[in-house]
């Protein structure tokens, strides 16, 4: 059979090679030495603005590094320097006090498991409600998704304010009008997640391709419809990773909060550490615990997340 | 010069490149040819290293560059360019600077860290893109450009490496026929100014056979056809497009000329 050939075929730098030169003629304008130098030099003089402002930049980091260092070692009471050959000696007093009575770590540990348990749980609720929360905010603060466009600076400006009240105002103000316990705190902290999550969530969504969305209206489908269907699906992994990312911060805040009196470890740690020596085997075991909690979710929600990740792409 | 022996790469039970072997005596300008998905990229990847081979050598100028490490490995890399088909520039970096991540290999990471480059590299790589036709572009965002042109910078970041060896990888798979031949008329003059062996995936036949001194045809991972452009007839392009004899050659064109055979094509859209 003969070799069929639809157009002639001109080897390269024959016939094509005057196409060729003409082509890229034609692209490039200004061409030739002349033009390289100039294009250099304006390059160069690029370059060297940038150099300098960066340099400048630098300049002006370190100094303030250093002035604001300064002034803070100034109005210390004690003095960075002064101060610094003591900062192991607090986990030093309670490593030796452990050692020491290490044979009652293990049962010290079981003792408080109860108030971990309390303190996890309280972690989970608010969790689970404040990322229901910040879901909710965030898909309505997202341009391109929310229902009531016009809306959306009253809900972007609401999860500014509910992230930025610390939980622990929160709390002591709940605890005044409550009374202590674990209520308030899980209030406080779903108060905060709900702010936070519903930024990092909405800032997702805002990545989000917008063209399954455009097919779902296309077909009729109300606003929920689009957002479970269209958005939620594309941006799961990444929700569910920031969700299980702010449980983890949940678990140590209301660890803290217990200092201030809503129950679990963290009441538990404030007693035996404000006890002094004779009881930091029990902050011990406490801060055992807790470093262990916080290693085991932290491998659960990376394997989740993995999972999860991994799933999508087959 | 490059020896490639019984190169293999199994994904769990899948084998996409079996036992290829090619000896390359000599810079020339080399087509890959073949349907997508027949092994073409995973090639190419592993003799650029980016992908890990499962079995097999590669062997250049007797340096056995298959089993490298670490810094022996990167410097291989930097001997053998790779161009993609989607350009995999830094977007929001200027032109130049996309250049000069050429040199990469040989500068310090906290001098690149910085984008301290010296004056020279700056000055060359502004000369690479006036030889490529795109010197005006210097100084705006690699994402400010269009296909045919960020194809461009990311050869000129190619030759900017000085290699031995330029690995392209579906080069105008994603441009448009006028950018397409610019871009393959630029690969050829590389080779034929430089005496750079250059290496193309392609999927298209007669953009092979227009700028390739030789031919390799590849079909479900193995290399089923190996010769001059000459000796490949229809017969054999219907072997590697695994095509039935409604294919004719310009059904996989993307060149201008095709546009003027007369249509006589008339294979179901779906084949």
């Amino acid at each position: 059979m003969p070799v069929v050939r639809p157009f002639p075929v001109a080897r390269w730098g024959r016939q094509t090679g005057k196409r060729g030169v003409a082509l890229m003629a034609e692209i490039s304008a200004g061409h030739g030495p002349m033009n390289v130098d100039r294009v250099q030099a304006g390059y160069m003089e690029m370059v060297q603005r940038k150099r300098l402002y960066g340099g400048l930049t630098l300049l002006i980091f370190v100094v303030l590094m250093v002035s604001g260092f300064l002034v803070a070692e100034d109005r210390n009471a004690g003095g960075f320097r002064n101060g610094i050959d003591n900062i192991g000696d607090y986990p030093a007093a309670v490593f030796s006090e452990a050692w020491e009575k290490l044979y009652d770590l293990p049962g010290l540990m079981v003792k408080y498991i109860p108030a971990l348990i309390e303190t996890i749980n309280i972690a989970a609720v608010s969790t689970l409600t404040g990322v229901l929360a910040g879901f909710l905010l965030a898909m309505l603060g997202t341009r391109g998704l929310a229902k009531w466009p016009r809306l959306i600076p009253l809900f972007r400006r609401i999860t500014d304010v509910m992230r930025a009240v610390p939980e622990i105002v929160i709390a002591l103000m709940l605890i005044f009008v409550l009374g202590g316990g674990p209520v308030p705190a899980v209030i406080a902290i779903a108060i905060h997640t709900g702010g936070a999550i519903g930024k990092l969530f909405s800032e997702v969504a805002e990545n989000a391709d917008l063209k399954p969305v455009e097919g779902l209206q296309s077909v009729g489908a109300s606003w929920t419809q689009r957002i479970l269907l269209g958005v939620v699906p594309q941006v799961a992994p990444n929700f569910l990773s920031y969700a299980l990312l702010r449980f983890e911060i949940n678990i140590r805040a209301s660890a803290i909060l217990g200092f201030v009196g809503a129950g679990g470890i963290g009441y538990e740690l404030k007693n035996s550490m404000s006890w002094g020596p004779g009881r930091f085997d029990e902050a011990a075991a406490i801060f055992a615990l807790l470093f262990a909690t916080i290693i085991l979710f932290d491998q659960v929600s990376s394997r989740y997340r993995n999972q999860l990740t991994e799933g999508q792409g087959q | 010069m490059l020896q490639i022996d019984k190169l293999t790469k199994r994904f769990g039970s899948k084998t996409a490149v079996d036992a290829a072997t090619i000896k390359v005596d000599g810079p020339m300008m080399i087509g890959i040819i073949g349907k997508s998905g027949a092994g073409k990229s995973t090639l190419l990847r592993m003799l650029n290293r980016l992908t890990p081979h499962s079995a097999g050598t590669i062997r250049f100028e007797g340096r056995d560059v298959s089993g490298l490490k670490g810094a022996d490995k990167r410097r291989w890399q930097s001997e053998c360019a790779m161009i993609f088909q989607q350009f995999n520039l830094v977007p929001r970096m200027d032109v130049v600077s996309n250049v000069l991540h050429g040199t990469l290999n040989r500068r310090s990471t906290l001098a690149t860290m910085f984008n301290l480059y010296p004056k020279e590299d700056i000055h060359q790589a502004i000369e690479i893109l006036d030889r490529l036709g795109i010197s005006e572009q210097a100084a705006k965002r690699a994402e400010a450009l269009s296909g045919g042109q960020q194809q461009r910078v990311a050869i000129a970041r190619a030759l900017m490496q000085d290699p031995k060896i330029i690995l392209a990888d579906e080069p105008i798979a994603s441009l448009d026929p006028m950018n397409a031949q610019i871009v393959m008329e630029a690969l050829r003059r590389i080779f034929d100014e430089d005496g750079r062996t250059v290496i193309c995936n392609l999927h298209t036949l007669d953009t092979a056979r227009r700028y390739c001194d030789r031919v390799i045809g590849m079909r479900d991972g193995r290399i089923v056809f190996d010769g001059a452009p000459e000796q490949l007839t229809t017969g054999v392009a219907r072997d590697i497009y695994g095509a039935g004899s409604d294919f004719s050659e310009s059904a996989t064109s993307t060149e201008i000329g095709a546009l003027e055979t007369p249509k006589d094509q008339t294979a179901p859209a779906y084949a």
